[in-house]
C-alpha cells in the first residue's frame, strides 16, 4: 500500500507543480495587455493623479514579480482580488458599497456549474454505460451501427447546434421544460431541476458518445482473451460473460474516460451557458471576457485550470488504482 | 403519465414475447428465433414502435390543419432530410463504383454509406467554398436597397417570404442565402487555413523534437505539457480578451490574431502525435542508414520520416480540422470569433437564435439559425464519418 501512496504522492505533486506553472502563464498573458488596470478601471477622462493613487492602491507599481507573489498568495486564501466592473460603478455612484470581490461573485456561480455538471453526470455516466455494453453485447448489428452513427454526429456537432435542436423540440414545439435557466438561490430542489434539465441534457448528448464509444471498445478489446472464451465454452449467456467476466476488467479504461469527460463538462459547459443564459461559471467568464473585466477572466481561468488538472489527475490516480500491474511496478 | 408508459413498457413485453413466439411457429424453429433471448426480440419490437412513431409524425408533418402540421414540421423536415442524403450518398457510392480508374472503383466498393455520405459533402461544401463570389446571388456584406429585414424564409408571400429570398433576409437586410455560402468561403476558409498552421508548426517542431532528443525535446515537451493544462476553449477565450485590445492598437485584424492563437493552442496536439509518431521511426533502420551515408536534417524529416507519417497524420489532419472548426464557430458564437460583417455561420446562429421560439407559430421563421448551425453540424459529421472510415481501414479492426 506505501507504494501506491507513493505514486499518488507524486502524481499529486506533479499536478500542483503543473497548476503553479499554468498560474505564471495566466497572469504573465493577463499583463501583456496594453495600458494598466488603473487606466481601464478609470476609463477615458482619468486624470494623472488619480491613475496615479489607484496603481499605489492596487500595487500596480510594483514589479511584474512582486505582484505575481501579491495575486498568487491571495488566491490561496481564496482572495481573487476586485472585479473591475463593480469597482468601475462603485466609482461612479462615489460610494464604496457595491464593490463586490471576484471571490464574491464566483462563488454562487461556480456552485450553479457544479450542480449543472453532477446532473448531467447522473443522467450521462449509467446511459453510456449501459449503451456501450449493449453495443458490446451486439455488436455490429443495427443496433451498434444505429447508436454508431447517432452517437458520432452527436459529439460532432457543436454544442450550439444540439443546444438550439432540444430547445426547438423540448421547450419551443413542446414545452416540456423551460428553455432559459433562470437559477437563483433559494429555489426548490426540483424546479431548480427542471430549469436546469435542458442544458443537462446538451451536455449528456456532447459527452455520452465519447464515454460510450470507449465502453465499447475496452468490452470488445477483451472478448479474444482466452479466460472469456472458456467462459462462453462453459456456456455461460453472452450477457453474463460481459457484465461478469469482462466488465470488471475494462473498468480501468472506462472509469479513466469518465473522469476525462467529467473534466470536459466543467470547462466545456461556456457555450452551453450561454445559450440557456444558465448563470454559472461559464457565463460569467464571458460576460467578463467581453468587458475586458481582467480580475474575474483571471481567477475563472485558474479556476477552470484546476478542475481540469484535478479531474485529469483523478482519472490518472483511478487507473493506477484500478490495475494491480500498475499498483506493483516492478 | 408514468402509468402509461410503464403500461406500454409492459405492453411491449407480451408484444415482444409474441413476436418470438410466432417467430419461432412460422419459421419451423429456426435457429434465429429458436435461440433469440427475450431482449433482444424486445429491442425488436422497440425499434418497429420507434419506426411507427416517426411514420405516424411525419403523416401528421402533412396533416392539413396548420397547427398540427406546425408542430410536426422540423421532425418531417428532418425525416426527409435523412432520406434525401441517405439516398444521394447510395447513388453517390453507385457512381464512384462505376465510374473511375480501377484504385477509386476498388475504394468505392468497400465503403460504408457513411463514408460516402461524408466524402459528398465535403466535396459540395468544397464546391461551395470556392466559387461562393460566383454561386451567391448577393454580396456577403450588401444591404440590399428597398427590401425589409427580418423576411421570412421559405420563399411564401402569404407567411411573409419573399420568392427573391427564399431563405429569408437577416435582421438588417441581408440575404440569408448568400450569407450561408459565403459563410462557406470564410468559416471553412479560416478554419482549414488555422489548421494548416497547427500542422505546420506542431509537425516540424514535433519531428524536432523526435530527431533531435535531449534537451530540445525536454524543453518542448514540457511547454506543451503546460499549455495543454488548460483547456483549449478557456485558453483561447483568455487569448482573444488580450488580442481584441491589441488588435486595434496594431492595426491588425482580431480574425489574423484569432487564427494565429488557435493554430499555437492546437498544435500543441499535433506535437504530441507527430513527436509520438517520428519517435517510432527514428528507431528504423533505414534512419540509422540515411544518417551513415550522411544525409543531412531535412533530407531525414522530409525523405524519410515525413512519408512514413503520413496515414496517421492525415487522420489526425481530420479531426483536428473538426475541433478548429468548432472552436472557431464556439468563439464566433460567443462574439469574440470572427468578426462581422464577414459572413460566418458561429455570428449568423447567436445573431437569428431568437428566432427559434416563434417555431410554433411560424415554423419556417424558426429554420434561419437552425440552417446556420446545421451547417456546421453538417460538416463536422460529414468529416467525423469519413475519418472514422480511414482509421477503420487503417488500423485493420475487423471486430
Amino acid at each position: 500500500m506505501d507504494n501506491v501512496l507513493k505514486i499518488i504522492m507524486q502524481r499529486l505533486a506533479l499536478g500542483l507543480l503543473t497548476l503553479l506553472v499554468v498560474s505564471v502563464v495566466i497572469f504573465v498573458a493577463v499583463n501583456m495587455l496594453p495600458g494598466d488596470f488603473a487606466q481601464a478601471i478609470l476609463g477615458q477622462g482619468a486624470t494623472a493623479e488619480s491613475v496615479a493613487a489607484i496603481r499605489r492602491d492596487l500595487g500596480l507599481d510594483q514589479s511584474l514579480f512582486t505582484r505575481y507573489f501579491d495575486w498568487l498568495g491571495g488566491v490561496v486564501q481564496g482572495d481573487f482580488g476586485t472585479s473591475f466592473a463593480s469597482a468601475n460603478a462603485a466609482n461612479f455612484s462615489g460610494t464604496n458599497s457595491g464593490v463586490t470581490t471576484v471571490a464574491q461573485q464566483i462563488a454562487p456561480r461556480f456552485a450553479n456549474t457544479m450542480f449543472l455538471a453532477a446532473v448531467t453526470a447522473v443522467i450521462a455516466v449509467p446511459v453510456s454505460i449501459t449503451l456501450g455494453i449493449l453495443a458490446a453485447l451486439y455488436r455490429n448489428s443495427l443496433f451498434d451501427r444505429a447508436t454508431n452513427i447517432f452517437t458520432l454526429s452527436s459529439i460532432s456537432s457543436p454544442e450550439f447546434f444540439l443546444a438550439y435542436v432540444l430547445i426547438l423540440f423540448l421547450a419551443v414545439v413542446n414545452p416540456i421544460f423551460p428553455s432559459l435557466s433562470n437559477i437563483y438561490e433559494g429555489m426548490a430542489f426540483s424546479e431548480r431541476l427542471n430549469k436546469s434539465m435542458l442544458p443537462a441534457l446538451v451536455l449528456t448528448l456532447v459527452v455520452t458518445a465519447h464515454m460510450m464509444r470507449m465502453t465499447r471498445a475496452a468490452i470488445i478489446n477483451l472478448l479474444a482473451s482466452p479466460y472469456i472464451e472458456m467462459a462462453r465454452l462453459k456456456g455461460i449467456s453472452p450477457m453474463r460473460v460481459i457484465v461478469k467476466h469482462a466488465l470488471p476488467n475494462a473498468l480501468a479504461p472506462i472509469i479513466n474516460v469518465v473522469a476525462l469527460n467529467l473534466a470536459y463538462l466543467i470547462t466545456g459547459v461556456v457555450v452551453v451557458e450561454v445559450v440557456f443564459v444558465y448563470p454559472g461559471i461559464g457565463q460569467l467568464f464571458v460576460d467578463s471576457v467581453k468587458l475586458r473585466d481582467i480580475p474575474v477572466v483571471q481567477a475563472c481561468c485558474l479556476i477552470f485550470a484546476a478542475a481540469y488538472i484535478l479531474l485529469n489527475l483523478t482519472a490518472d490516480i483511478m487507473s493506477i488504482l484500478s490495475n494491480p500491474r500498475l499498483r506493483h511496478p516492478k | 403519465m408514468m402509468i402509461w408508459i410503464l403500461a406500454a413498457l409492459v405492453g411491449m413485453g407480451a408484444l415482444a414475447w409474441g413476436f418470438r413466439f410466432a417467430g419461432q411457429q412460422v419459421t419451423g424453429q429456426k435457429p434465429v428465433f429458436r435461440d433469440m433471448p427475450f431482449g433482444v426480440a424486445y429491442g425488436y419490437v422497440l425499434a418497429g414502435f420507434a419506426a411507427c412513431c416517426l411514420v405516424w409524425a411525419y403523416y401528421q408533418g402533412h396533416s392539413s390543419d396548420p397547427l398540427v402540421a406546425n408542430k410536426f414540421f422540423f421532425l418531417r423536415i428532418g425525416i426527409e432530410g435523412f432520406i434525401i442524403f441517405a439516398i444521394a450518398a447510395w447513388l453517390f457510392r453507385l457512381a464512384g463504383r462505376n465510374v473511375g480508374t480501377a484504385w477509386t472503383k476498388k475504394l468505392f466498393r468497400a465503403m460504408p454509406l457513411t463514408a460516402a455520405f461524408g466524402i459528398l459533402i465535403i466535396l459540395i461544401y468544397a464546391v461551395l467554398a470556392i466559387f461562393a463570389g460566383a454561386l451567391a446571388p448577393y454580396g456577403q456584406e450588401q444591404i440590399i436597397p428597398g427590401v425589409a429585414a427580418n423576411i421570412t424564409p421559405g420563399g411564401d408571400p402569404a407567411l411573409g417570404g419573399n420568392p427573391d429570398f427564399p431563405l429569408g433576409t437577416d435582421q438588417i437586410g441581408r440575404d440569408i442565402l448568400s450569407r450561408l455560402i459565403y459563410g462557406a468561403q470564410n468559416t471553412v476558409g479560416i478554419a482549414f487555413a488555422t489548421t494548416l498552421l497547427a500542422f505546420f508548426l506542431g509537425g516540424a517542431f514535433g519531428f524536432l523534437a523526435a530527431t533531435f532528443g535531449g534537451w530540445l525535446d525536454q524543453i518542448l515537451s514540457r511547454m506543451v505539457d503546460v499549455l495543454m493544462a488548460i483547456p483549449s476553449l478557456i485558453f483561447a477565450l483568455l487569448l482573444m480578451t488580450i488580442a481584441s485590445v491589441w488588435a486595434p492598437r496594431l492595426g491588425v485584424p482580431l480574425t489574423v490574431f484569432m487564427v494565429v492563437i488557435i493554430a499555437v493552442i492546437d498544435s500543441t496536439r499535433v506535437f504530441r502525435l507527430s513527436r509520438a509518431v517520428g519517435q517510432n521511426i527514428v528507431v528504423m533502420d533505414y534512419i540509422e542508414a540515411a544518417k551513415l551515408r550522411g544525409e543531412g536534417l531535412g533530407y531525414l524529416i522530409f525523405r524519410e520520416i515525413l512519408p512514413n507519417a503520413t496515414a496517421p497524420l492525415l487522420a489526425e489532419f481530420g479531426l483536428r480540422f473538426c475541433f478548429v472548426f468548432l472552436t472557431i464557430a464556439a468563439l464566433s458564437f460567443l462574439g469574440v470569433g470572427i468578426q462581422p460583417p464577414l459572413a460566418d455561420w458561429g455570428t449568423m446562429v447567436r445573431d437569428l437564435s431568437s428566432f427559434v421560439n416563434y417555431a410554433q407559430f411560424a415554423p419556417m421563421a424558426a429554420t434561419a439559425p437552425l440552417l446556420a448551425a446545421g451547417a456546421i453540424a453538417l460538416l463536422t459529421v460529414a468529416v467525423n464519418f469519413v475519418v472514422d472510415w480511414m482509421l477503420h481501414k487503417s488500423s485493420g479492426l475487423k471486430e
